[in-house]
């Protein structure tokens, strides 16, 4: 097994957890008050962990960038929350979750972690609705459940399109408890710069404070970090602003390997790019693929009509439109997996059919949806021989209730009414399915640091489905780190406060304050955002949507020109003892310019195509991903030694007792 | 468009600030009202100036990070969205626009357009959450039916964001929509009435103490609310706090 050690349990798949649960270690109450435990970032993962720590007794602090923990991004989430409850009896269980999740991911994710994950999630949506989510239910008081992609059953619940803000808000309310007891200590604005390790465990963290710029010293017996995914690599995508990699990739540096860096996952719906000015685009949630259909011209010239502006979509005949995801794959039809969904829109609008000025836009329609529901409730509502025009009205009034808030976010973004004219959207960067690599305890390879939510790799392989990053985040928090963890800290009962004025911390606490002096002395010519769009645009071009040997190679040596250039030539202005924006984005950025490189030669590394990691050289005739069992059929793990280029890989291999390997087929 | 600004800058929570005079050119429609500060925060920079400071994360109106006031409204003249989703569209060429930071006693400057909203962490830790335990052993979801109506209403609360801007929409800079919104998501669902009495008097002590004002029923709040809250909650909780009084 080697450092590789993932440690999952023997035994029979759905007993594992139970088994491995009677089987580990425990803290006794009265010792946990003498634990300390730092936990990075207040998200799902974070904020749901901090709280069930401190339920349990250990003394937590928590850090997050923002002004308080309830901004995490977490809370942009929209569509909703994967749960095996088969409240629809429509044959869910928590062995097709596990199936579905593992196909979706495209076989490359761990399967005791995936089975233990729904065999939680029914627990989360019990959990949450006690905490008083207001989850969406139906008219006899029960809670309602919709479709996501790569899915044959209703299993995902939610808040309008709100759900990640009444889950993540849930938490919070957790975590305020504990810290009206004292038993959490919040620190916002406060964002962490290394990770400090003594004897080989993982005991504190350097952070900024980001109002006065104070660089603190804080310890503990262990340290978790939920700081979330990379994708902010790529400058435009659907992460907030100051969304980034720091926490996670400054432990890398100190020893946590990172896994799969390339599989990021594009979403299909998001609004499409507007100009150069744009700073970040707005997904539009896969909930709306439940009514929505998917489409572009047939016609080459009627495209061409549209994009001049000649022709509007509502004047194209049906017999005129291709709902290429309808045709393509029958079974699943506009519900595809995102990556499926993601490559279609870009193999059509390559191709010429886009619908935007730029070219790069495909149609979302509701209006099939509109009329359905619209007839559905003029029946419903006794109302007979109503016109058309009466029956839209009916139906926009459905469509509204379920999708309100993203067609307002809509029309205010782009400027046109989605209830009129059909939607344009474009596949964006969404959610990084790459992050630090951990053990079954969601334990990194530093011993006493853990990874959870985003920030691991645990769960989704090389695809996300959708309304599976709620569920584990929230798995990883309230469920499986409050045991896991306590494995390791049994052996802390007698360890007493980790001190903070020792040599580990001196040391790290000086490499911090050079980085940040090297930042702010560099006194070039080009902005920090100068550097970030020009890796974004590397990083989308060549390692974006579809990958090849010559583009990423390229992308490797002109990442490393761009970092080479950005320590030299990049200029903060400023002082580094007092708020400052730019430096933060400047620290963020640095990393992302390793990062990206590390990217880049995973990618590269990869001779297979496999769920969101599309390589042109691996494709079937019909234009579908090539997976390679034989020679891939594993997680990439790199070590860090220096500069990105000297990383080390590892492999963790992935073996599959209990579900047969095939080809991902939704057609 | 040319657009003339007129921002308040302030060096930190001790200093004296000042409005300060910036002229844009080129900008366009389609562009947000936050990118067009990033346009000028670039030109800042490029000239060897401090950027103004302002908080932002999510840019899509769910984080609650915006905090401007624009003309002298929260978010600015456009209803239900916040800074981020404003767009240069909704003003004319050779506009001027005043941008300043929510202006309240509770909510102290931080920067330039940051503030210090920590008085309303304080008042969710005072009471904003149901008191169970998150070991996930608690009843099937499905065991607790609630009627949609209240669901719906808990819901519509429960979509606060915590931005401020009912605050500082307020003559009296009170806190009554923010905390209402949270005593009314509880308050109307079986789970949280167990403690509702507790939740209520708690958040409003708290409430009382961070040196927000009263409430004189203007309705400014809900008007500048982005997430339309509505002033329902306010009549809710004040129900609910009469009848936690009477009881003691």
């Amino acid at each position: 097994m080697g450092i590789l050690d993932s440690k999952i349990p023997s035994g029979p798949l759905a007993e594992k957890w139970t088994k491995y649960k009677n089987e580990i270690d425990l803290v006794n109450p009265a010792n946990k008050r003498n634990i300390d435990i730092i936990v990075v970032g207040t998200g799902l993962a974070g904020g749901s962990a901090a709280a069930s720590f401190a339920e349990l007794g250990y003394n937590v602090k928590t850090f997050c960038y923002q002004d308080s923990p309830r901004r995490a991004h977490s809370i942009a989430a929209q569509g909703g929350i994967n749960a095996s409850k088969n409240y629809q009896g429509d044959g869910d269980s928590d062995y097709r979750l596990f199936y579905d999740t593992v196909k979706g991911g495209d076989y490359r994710s761990r399967e005791a972690n995936v089975y233990r994950l729904a065999e939680v999630s029914g627990n989360i949506i019990d959990q949450c609705v006690s905490q008083g989510v207001p989850f969406a239910r139906d008219y006899g008081g029960l809670l309602d459940n919709r479709s996501f992609g790569g899915v044959l059953v209703s299993r995902t619940f939610y808040a309008k399109g709100q759900t990640g803000q009444q889950l993540l808000l849930g938490a919070y309310a957790a975590m305020n408890r504990q810290i009206h007891r004292g038993k959490i200590k919040s620190y916002t604005r406060h964002e962490m710069l290394d990770l400090v390790i003594v004897d080989g465990k993982a005991r504190g963290i350097i952070t900024r404070n980001l109002i006065t710029g104070e660089i603190e010293r804080h310890s503990a017996h262990a340290v978790v970090i939920a700081s979330g995914g990379y994708g902010n690599l790529f400058f435009l995508s659907t992460y907030a602003m100051g969304a980034n990699v720091m926490a996670a990739w400054r432990t890398h540096r100190r020893g946590a390997f990172m896994a799969n860096p390339c599989f990021t996952q594009i979403h299909p719906t998001c609004i499409p790019v507007s100009g150069e000015h744009q700073s970040k685009l707005t997904l539009m949630s896969e909930s709306l693929r439940n009514d929505g259909r998917i489409w572009v011209p047939k016609r080459l010239e009627d495209a061409q009509a549209i994009r001049e502006g000649k022709l509007k979509p509502t004047q194209l005949k049906e017999e005129d439109r291709d709902y290429y995801l309808e045709r393509r794959y029958p079974a699943f039809g506009n519900l595809v997996p995102r990556d499926v969904a993601s490559r279609a829109a870009k193999e059509r609008c390559d191709a010429g059919y886009g619908v935007n000025k730029t070219g790069e836009a495909v149609y979302l329609d509701f209006d099939a949806a509109i009329m359905r529901y619209g007839s559905e409730k003029a029946l419903t509502s006794g109302l007979k021989n109503t016109d058309d025009g009466h029956i839209r009205k009916l139906g926009e009034e459905v469509v509204e209730a379920k999708y309100g808030n993203l067609f307002q976010m809509y029309e205010k973004i782009v400027d046109e009414n989605p209830y009129k004219t059909p939607m344009m959207i474009y596949p964006a960067v969404h959610y990084t399915m790459g992050g630090l690599w951990v053990d079954y305890n969601l334990q990194t390879t530093i011993p006493g640091c853990y990874a959870a939510g985003e920030a691991n790799f645990s769960d989704h392989g090389a695809n996300r489905l959708g309304a599976s990053a709620l569920m584990q985040g929230l798995a990883d928090g309230y469920f499986v780190l409050p045991y896991t963890i306590g494995d390791f800290l049994a052996d802390d009962i007698r360890t007493g406060p980790i001190p903070t004025d020792s040599v580990e911390f001196d040391k790290v606490e000086k490499d911090v304050l050079d980085k940040i002096n090297k930042l702010m002395s560099a006194n070039g010519t080009h902005s920090v955002d100068y550097y970030h769009k020009k890796l974004g645009k590397i990083m989308w071009n060549k390692c974006g949507m579809s990958r090849n040997v010559k583009g990423l190679k390229e992308a490797v040596e002109e990442i490393a020109a761009l970092r080479k250039d950005f320590w030299e030539n990049v200029k903060v202005p400023g002082a580094a003892d007092d708020k400052n924006q730019e430096l933060e984005k400047a620290g963020r950025v640095a990393d992302f310019l390793e990062l990206g490189e590390l990217f880049a030669m995973d990618a590269l590394e990869r001779n297979e195509s496999c769920g969101g990691h599309f390589r042109e050289e691996y494709q079937t005739p019909e234009g579908e991903a090539l997976r390679d069992d034989k020679n891939f059929k594993f997680v990439s793990a790199w070590e860090y030694k220096g500069e990105p280029k000297d990383a080390k890989l590892h492999k963790e291999n992935l073996i599959y007792e209990n579900i047969e390997l095939k080809t991902r087929s939704y057609k | 468009m040319k657009i003339y600004l007129k921002i308040w800058r302030q060096k930190d929570a001790s200093s004296k600030g000042k409005i300060v005079d910036y002229t844009m050119n080129g900008i366009e429609g389609d562009m947000s009202f936050l990118e067009m500060l990033d346009i000028l925060n670039e030109d800042l920079i490029s000239k060897g100036e401090v950027p103004i400071e302002f908080d932002h994360d999510c840019r899509e109106g769910i984080c609650g990070s915006c905090s401007l006031q624009i003309n002298g409204r929260p978010h600015g003249p456009d209803r239900l969205i916040t800074v981020c989703q404003l767009h240069m569209r909704s003003f004319k060429d050779g506009d001027t626009i005043v941008i300043e930071p929510f202006r309240a006693n509770a909510f102290p400057v931080i920067k330039d357009l940051i503030v210090d909203r920590n008085a309303f962490e304080r008042i969710q830790q005072a009471g904003g959450f149901i008191s169970v335990n998150t070991s996930g052993r608690t009843v099937d979801a499905n065991s607790i039916p609630i009627r949609k109506e209240n669901a719906d209403k808990a819901f519509n609360a429960a979509a606060c964001i915590g931005c401020g801007a009912c605050v500082a929409a307020c003559k009296n800079a009170s806190a009554m929509l923010f905390t209402s919104a949270k005593v009314s998501q509880f308050a109307l669902l079986p789970q949280g009435r167990i403690e509702a009495a507790e939740r209520v008097q708690n958040m409003v002590r708290q409430m009382d103490l961070e040196g927000f004002g009263n409430c004189t029923n203007t309705g400014a709040c809900e008007i500048e609310c982005p997430k339309g809250i509505s002033l329902e909650n306010i009549a809710r909780m004040n129900r609910e706090y009469l009848g936690a009084s009477i009881k003691g």
